[in-house]
């Protein structure tokens, strides 16, 4: 082929080539589907072209993020400075009025007064909330304060962090509140205003991490930044790696998990549920086929209920995935006969009374962390005490019954790891898991047990909501 | 026919039905007429899923063929059925009137159109007027159902054993709902065109409750949408969607209440929210019992 492409095709099929290396099944069918789709609406539009590829390339919203993310990427929407240096003309203030051209021209590229002076900027921005707006001094941002040149090769020259050090937008916050409410003194819409004023500042330190990963894009073509710079999902995300934001993403998401999780197991009991035959359900059905029985109605199963004990490490380096996992079983609470559940570090603690019925996530979430003091004596993990401490005081919660649960990295600090102990209690029940966030390859690696351990306990890998969700179903 | 002539055609006209559609919604329900593929829609319950097919139907004068999924639906009540009560009598009509019929006869007889008992689906693929199929809350279903919606879905055709494959003379557009209560299998998802439905901004929802409730004035109807997004900040086990808020809406005209104050909210958060841990902490969160 000697005839010029427009590249076009090209980006296009890396685009999908990302999309696939994210997790996203695209399937060749769905490829040939959005080329047809943007041949009905065109390429006139971008954001038709984003809706027009999220509508035939992502089939779950889980994937939105990432999507998004590797749109951006692979198109973006401006190249280089975009307008904000060079077609400054179309720029307008939120008045309406023109930007004059040579004001902007004149800008220091980064000095101490254009940084107060941006920040002014910024701040008025965030005040009026203009989408617009915030795009264009996002990409600003990145451009003035974000640059590294002079780096050597292999390392990207903008970055979003040094941006984000040097402007410090969280710092706006209150300064934005006190704008928004005006000069009122009231208490209540401060409060309201503090929070519309920290979701604001939030998505415009995404529009920054955007803007970089953008430009870095351009320098090192997307394919790079596809491999290096983008999250995974949340539902893949490693517990141990969560941001604060993530952790209350993941937070929301344990509810509808959960509630996908019931549904699918109430149909797959209903479809193994084969008992004895019912007769007389079959006899009547059979009436209706002229009393012959077409189909046989059978008595269902009596479902299995388990007891369930939970005993988890709460110590700094776990305390998320213990706290997650506590949750998610409890919204099972249902398929379970009772549940208790204990916590500890070096001590035990039980927190069943936390964990009551139709609680508020939030607030039993709150509660096992302030209840986490009281599972600690000296503060640093100890598996052996904890194990020990439990056999003597909670060993009745034990019986042939019980399914009991380990939830820990099995980081024990080199203390005594009592298997002996662990052997008696899982000995004293029915079936006993370990769940693990970290990945296999590091366990016993450190002053991990978990080799040690997993010989008495049969040890599951467990780092995200995914894999929770898949134990789960495997433990009902 | 083609069903919208474009993305900003198929917002105004879905806007004429009296369904305010944002971007994505306007230009995915567009392809979904242009590539005659089937819609498949997600989001939480009351974001108006259901709500776009019958606006689609208004929108283009179509007439609207629903398929309520639940569990247990199969293919006797989604698809077709022999009306089993006509034929017995037929056959006994016919051994009674002559001795030594034809069975040959008697067999073509009773599998033919007069004993079909058409269900949904099929009534949607037979029809010669244009038509929106809405396969309502697929998720409900069992595994098996979606098989059988493979068929439907990509060719747009039934094989009835007896009668032969009946194919579609006019493509339904076909809109699949669901509430992700369980994920649908890759093969359905492949053949469609996928659109997540999510709580509407503040604009978009006052423009929204304007419509649904004409009655309602502007002042309140702010205060109103400004409380249920603050509603929705909070972790609550329902985040009240917009059928809520209509519902809110109305409420709040049939109480006469012209003013949204924190007692009139208190009173009335049985409107919004469903849960009565949601209703504490929302009390607490936005500090109405002062």
């Amino acid at each position: 082929m000697t005839t010029p492409t427009s590249g076009l095709l090209d980006r296009h099929l890396s685009f999908i080539e990302a999309l696939r290396g994210a997790g996203l099944s695209v399937s060749l069918a769905e490829d040939i589907d959005s080329v047809a789709a943007l041949g009905a609406v065109g390429w006139g539009d971008r954001e038709h072209v984003r809706d027009v590829l999220a509508a035939t390339l992502m089939k779950r919203q889980q994937h939105r993020t990432t999507f998004d993310a590797l749109f951006d990427v692979y198109f973006p929407a401006l190249v280089g400075d975009g307008v904000t240096q060079r077609g400054i003309s179309s720029l307008t203030d939120p008045d309406g009025d023109e930007i004059p051209r040579d004001a902007e021209a004149d800008r220091v590229r980064d000095n101490g007064e254009a940084l107060q002076e941006f920040r002014d900027r910024l701040a008025e921005a965030l005040e009026s909330g203009d989408q617009q707006l915030l795009r264009q001094l996002a990409a600003e941002m990145v451009g003035r304060f974000g640059a590294m040149p002079g780096r050597g090769p292999g390392l990207s020259s903008w970055s979003s962090y040094t941006a984000l050090q040097r402007v410090a937008p969280q710092e706006l916050v209150d300064r934005i509140a006190q704008g928004l409410t005006g000069d009122m003194d009231d208490e209540g819409r401060l409060q309201d205003a503090r929070r519309l004023a920290n979701r604001r500042v939030g998505g415009f330190t995404r529009l920054v991490e955007d803007d970089a990963r953008r430009r870095i894009a351009e320098e090192k073509g997307p394919d790079h930044v596809a491999d290096v710079a983008i999250r995974p999902s949340i539902d893949k995300l490693a517990f141990t790696a969560a941001r604060r934001t993530d952790l209350e993403e993941m937070r929301r998401q344990i509810f509808p998990l959960a509630r996908q999780l019931a549904t699918r197991l109430t149909k797959e009991h209903r479809a193994h549920r084969r008992g004895a035959l019912d007769f007389r359900r079959t006899v009547r059905a059979s009436i209706a086929t002229g009393g012959v029985p077409l189909t046989t109605h059978h008595r269902p199963k009596r479902p299995h209920r388990t007891d369930l004990v939970v005993l988890c490490d709460v110590s700094g380096s776990v305390a998320n995935f213990a706290q997650f996992t506590l949750l998610f079983v409890f919204a099972l609470r249902e398929s379970f006969q009772s549940m208790r559940a204990f916590t500890f570090i070096d001590h035990v603690h039980e927190v069943t009374e936390h964990l009551q019925p139709g609680a508020d996530p939030v607030d039993v979430l709150e509660k096992l962390a302030a209840s986490s003091s009281y599972a600690a004596l000296w503060g640093r993990t100890n598996y052996g005490r904890a194990f020990a401490k439990f056999e003597e005081q909670y060993a009745d919660a034990l019986n042939p019954k019980t399914t009991l649960l380990i939830l820990g990295d099995a980081r024990s600090n080199y203390t005594d790891l009592e298997d002996k102990t662990l052997d008696r209690l899982v000995g004293s029940v029915r079936r006993a898991h370990w769940l693990n966030p970290e990945p296999v390859t590091s366990w016993g690696a450190g002053d991990s047990a978990a080799k040690t351990y997993r010989e008495i306990v049969p040890m599951v890998e467990c780092r995200n909501l995914t894999q929770l969700q898949e134990f789960v179903h495997d433990l009902l | 026919m083609t069903w919208f002539e474009s993305p900003t055609q198929a917002a105004a006209l879905l806007t004429e039905a009296g369904y305010l559609a944002d971007h994505a919604t306007a230009t995915t329900t567009y392809l979904a007429g242009a590539l005659e593929k089937p819609l498949l829609l997600e989001g939480p319950a009351g974001v108006g899923k259901t709500e776009l097919a019958k606006a689609v139907s208004r929108a283009t004068g179509a007439d609207l063929v629903r398929l309520q999924c639940y569990e247990g639906l199969d293919e006797a009540r989604a698809l077709y059925e022999w009306n089993y009560k006509k034929q017995l009598l037929r056959i006994q009509a016919q051994t009674g009137a002559a001795e030594g019929v034809d069975w040959d006869q008697t067999h073509d007889d009773i599998f033919s159109e007069e004993f079909l008992l058409t269900r949904p689906l099929l009534t949607a693929i037979r029809r010669e007027e244009p038509t929106v199929l809405l396969i309502d809350e697929v998720d409900k279903t069992d595994i098996e159902v979606e098989g059988l919606l493979l068929e439907v879905l990509s060719d747009f055709q039934v094989t009835i054993p007896e009668l032969g494959t009946v194919a579609a003379t006019r493509r339904p557009f076909v809109v699949l709902t669901s509430n992700a209560s369980r994920e649908l299998s890759e093969a359905v998802k492949r053949r469609c065109l996928y659109l997540h439905l999510d709580y509407p901004d503040a604009e978009r929802e006052r423009e929204i409750l304007q419509a649904q409730v004409p009655d309602l004035d502007d002042r309140i109807a702010e205060q109103l949408v400004a409380t249920v997004g603050k509603l929705r900040d909070l972790e609550l086990k329902k985040a009240p969607s917009i059928a809520e808020s209509v519902d809110w809406a109305r409420t709040l005209i049939a109480l006469e209440i012209r003013d949204l104050d924190d007692k009139a909210i208190t009173d009335t958060l049985g409107a919004v929210l469903k849960h009565a841990s949601d209703q504490a902490r929302a009390v607490k969160e936005l500090r109405l019992n002062r």
